[in-house]
């Protein structure tokens, strides 16, 4: 179920989240090892553009490539097709959008 | 993997496209006997109405391909002490295509594909002209090389996980016939061949999960053939062909 549109669309963003996968991780192990309070990270993502790019970017490419590779689990495994599976991709894009974005603005908007 | 008793017991699907059973037959165990030498058995003593295909008995035509306890293989080549299982075995028509009448099945869809997948020879010359010349030692032709052996069986196309999730995919076989011309300098039509397998059912639906490779009794690795049909449609894309 995959055209070759949606596969280069998941292998760019697979190709963004790699890095941005390695930066989060960093950046837990520092938070963690230095003994950080949430109020300290807060003080630091609060009002942050950099905190807020790099976390929403990061929600972005995931939320593309999360649909595409349910949509063709969906497609293969439960024989789904048409309609209904583009809208299962969809929805499931515009929920992970949604609630990802969500979690970036409450940590870095003021 | 042994087989000490004096008659095999084997179970062959029975039926057409409307469905079908098992039925159990006892065939004499015999020395260097194939499942095709078993199955020829029960057509020849036993029930004439037996539906199969074969032809050249020596692992080059492809046509003798069947599920044997389980597992794509081609039946001529295929000794019985091999696969046995408990004294039992079990044929079945090949997985992913549709049932003509017992072992036989219907090879339209992946001929089909092959056409689909642009897996025909695209010519640059007429016999008018000079035959032209192919390097055996050129990077292209070793790559082409390596994958042109395919006999036509598809036992890859009924191992593959995706060809049966997704039927329109083209499945290994045209695949990796589209990446031999791909690579053949004397193809005329290499941006064509891989726009066909850049469409819906493409080579970009593989998984990679390689049962191709790991069933193909010439020991071709249709996988590697797509990866490169992978690699290849993405430098178009970048070079914006």
């Amino acid at each position: 179920m995959l055209t070759f549109r949606l596969f280069m669309l998941q292998r760019v963003t697979a190709l963004i989240m790699a890095p941005l996968v390695l930066g989060h991780l960093a950046v837990m192990v520092y938070a963690i090892r230095g003994g950080l309070s949430t109020g300290a990270i807060l003080s630091r993502t609060q009002g942050s553009l950099p905190w807020a790019i790099f976390y929403g970017t990061f929600v972005v490419a995931v939320s593309i490539h999360a649909a595409i590779g349910v949509r063709v689990i969906a497609a293969e495994i439960f024989h789904m097709r048409g309609l209904l599976l583009n809208a299962l991709s969809w929805a499931l894009c515009a929920f992970l959008l949604f609630a990802g974005l969500r979690a970036v603005l409450s940590v870095t908007a003021l | 993997m042994s087989s000490d008793t004096k008659t095999l017991d084997v179970s062959v699907w029975r039926g057409d496209s409307a469905g079908g059973k098992f039925e159990r037959f006892q065939v004499p165990n015999q020395q260097s006997q194939t499942i095709l030498d078993v199955v020829v058995w029960i057509q020849q003593k036993i029930d004439p109405t037996l539906a199969y295909r074969y032809a050249c008995r020596v692992g080059m035509c492809g046509s003798c391909a069947m599920m044997v306890n389980g597992e794509p293989r081609w039946t001529c080549r295929t000794h019985v002490l091999k696969v046995i299982r408990d004294n039992r075995i079990e044929v079945a028509p090949l997985r992913n295509l549709p049932v003509i009448k017992d072992l036989a099945t219907d090879m339209d869809p992946f001929f089909t594909k092959w056409v689909k997948a642009e897996g025909v020879f695209h010519p640059t010359s007429s016999r008018d002209d000079d035959i032209v010349k192919v390097n055996p030692s050129s990077d292209d032709r070793i790559l082409a090389d390596a994958a042109i052996e395919c006999i036509n069986c598809a036992v890859c196309y009924a191992s593959c996980d995706t060809v049966q999730g997704n039927p329109e995919y083209l499945g290994p076989a045209a695949l990796n016939r589209a990446w031999t011309l791909v690579n053949d300098e004397k193809d005329g039509k290499r941006a064509d061949i891989l726009d066909a397998v850049s469409q819906r059912g493409g080579c970009h639906n593989c998984h990679s999960q390689g049962s191709c490779a790991k069933f193909c009794p010439n020991e071709l690795s249709p996988i590697t053939s797509i990866a490169g049909l992978k690699r290849e449609t993405i430098k178009s894309f970048f070079k914006g062909r």
